[in-house]
């Protein structure tokens, strides 16, 4: 089981046109331990998906260290499955092909291919959509394909970066559910970014409540709620509204930056 | 819409044409050496075709053999074109240093009508084939370069950072990403390139070379055989449509993955 680790991450980017460093995050550390369900919850802008791409390998922090499993993190790799805002399915390859995707890569026959990719499709309700176009699905079935192609891998962590933004409170609702019910099935870490404060309630073992501008670790919220997890109980409410006074608090205080 | 009316839709203008030009040929307001009446044109086709009554003189029955030459030429051209252009395209869209090094002298090239060449292309390869295979490689090369460049350019990269978490080497990143997401364009150019084949081909045959369809068409001219210079246009328009059609085909099977996800798949 793979635990990661953020330690004193800074990102600086280097705005060229006005010669100037915009500080993105600032000495954020974090450790997240095996089998966690981590949420980075925080506004548009406060670096929740840039310390989630720091970690899938897609950037690199400017000073600190990312660890996976131990192993410092040097790019993008099998060991970690990312599932992306947009499904980014390959949209010439029919779903089954999509989820094989990695065995494709690593030159698996299309039999093994085929017999491999339909567990995952099982497991988040496809059957009967294996040689569909990424064309002719939903946005909710392509999230979905894009959720098996992350699991086949059969990684210890799944990077998610607003899986669920895209799609209707319906479909929504039953996405998280399935998410659930695989993570505590396959028993793997999951950092999973989101602006929503119910989603990250829903979901998460633990909330991580970013700041942004630049972005920091406001507080660090250990969830010991009941599965499933009913929105409308009392203790639910009480953390929803300690999340949201906190983002009330760093709304006025930003105001307040900026007519200082 | 039923079939029948189908293909009156695409007959209807052809068919109208053919039966006005028709009416003016034999009106004699034109010597009719000057502006041979299609069924007339359509005679001496027969007749270079199947060769029954030499109404074509030398070219009787020798159709074919001029059509095979041409074609051969086209296809020799254009294949050598299409794998240098797809694989040059790919690397200066992918790599920049590839791009730094090597587009400006192409750009440059570019502009330079492929007819210019002729003369260069006489001296080094002489008259016969090469000097066509060569002309029709430099009309197709260019669209071809050019819209494979663009697909590259225009993949999405977000498939690329799905296939990179997917442990893709770059080799498999430009193998089953980025070419495969570059085909559309592929095919754009590759249809243009198709075009430019089939017009540099009759260029060169009507300067360069002493047969093929180009060749006829440049000789009928000088014994004015205007009839046999029609049916030579004629030929060479039908073949260029049969090979584009050819490729939209072969598209059409390959892009398959598009079909109603874009206008084009609306039709057929």
């Amino acid at each position: 089981m793979a635990s990661i680790d953020l330690q004193n991450i800074t990102k600086i980017y280097r705005d060229a046109k006005r010669k100037r460093d915009l500080l993105a995050i600032d000495d954020v550390s974090l450790s997240v331990q095996p089998n966690e369900f981590l949420c980075l919850l925080g506004s548009s802008g406060c670096g929740k998906s840039t310390l989630l791409n720091m970690i899938a390998g897609f950037e690199k922090p400017t000073t600190g260290t990312v660890t996976v499993g131990g192993k410092p993190v040097g790019g993008p790799g099998a060991d970690r499955g990312m599932v992306f805002q947009q499904a980014n399915l390959m949209p010439w390859l029919p779903v089954w092909e999509n989820v094989a995707f990695h065995l494709r890569l690593k030159g698996w026959r299309k039999a093994d291919r085929r017999r491999a990719a339909q567990e995952y499709i099982d497991m988040v309700g496809l059957r009967g959509f294996e040689n569909h176009y990424p064309a002719e699905l939903s946005g909710g079935m392509s999230q979905r394909v894009g959720i098996a192609r992350a699991l086949l891998l059969n990684p210890q962590v799944i990077l998610m970066d607003e899986p669920f933004a895209a799609l209707d409170a319906q479909t929504k609702m039953d996405m998280q559910e399935e998410l659930v019910a695989i993570w505590q099935k396959q028993r793997c870490t999951v950092v999973f970014v989101t602006h929503s404060v119910d989603e990250a309630l829903v979901l998460g073992t633990r909330v991580a409540v970013m700041t942004s501008r630049p972005g920091r670790i406001r507080e660090l919220i250990d969830l010991d709620l009941p599965r499933p997890r009913d929105i409308t109980s009392p203790r639910f409410n009480d953390h929803k509204r300690h999340i949201l006074n906190l983002i009330r608090e760093e709304g006025m205080q930003q105001r307040q930056g900026v007519a200082a | 819409m039923t079939a029948l009316t189908k293909s009156w839709e695409r007959l209807a203008v052809p068919l109208f044409i053919l039966a006005a030009w028709e009416v003016f040929s034999r009106s004699g307001v034109l010597p009719e050496a000057l502006l041979p009446a299609p069924s007339v044109v359509l005679h001496t086709w027969a007749d270079w075709i199947a060769g029954f009554d030499e109404s074509s003189q030398a070219n009787s029955g020798r159709w074919l053999a001029d059509a095979l030459s041409s074609a051969l030429r086209v296809a020799a051209g254009y294949a050598i074109a299409a794998v240098s252009g797809v694989a040059l395209g790919i690397a200066i869209g992918w790599w920049r240093w590839v791009e730094r090094t090597v587009e400006p002298t192409i750009q440059m090239l570019r502009p330079v009508p492929p007819v210019s060449w002729i003369p260069l292309a006489i001296i080094w390869f002489g008259i016969a084939n090469k000097p066509a295979i060569f002309l029709v490689f430099l009309g197709a090369f260019f669209p071809i370069l050019m819209n494979t460049i663009h697909g590259v350019k225009t993949a999405d990269r977000n498939l690329i950072r799905a296939a990179s978490m997917m442990g893709a080497t770059e080799q498999q990143l430009l193998r089953h990403v980025v070419f495969p997401a570059a085909l559309p364009s592929i095919f754009a150019g590759l249809r243009i390139g198709i075009g430019a084949a089939w017009m540099l081909t009759v260029t060169a045959e009507m300067v360069a070379v002493k047969s093929g369809l180009g060749y006829v068409l440049w000789d009928s001219y000088y014994f004015l055989r205007y009839d046999l210079v029609l049916a030579a246009m004629a030929s060479i328009g039908l073949l260029g449509f049969a090979t584009d059609g050819a490729i939209k085909l072969l598209m059409s099977a390959t892009l398959h993955w598009q079909h109603g996800s874009t206008l084009q798949s609306r039709e057929g």
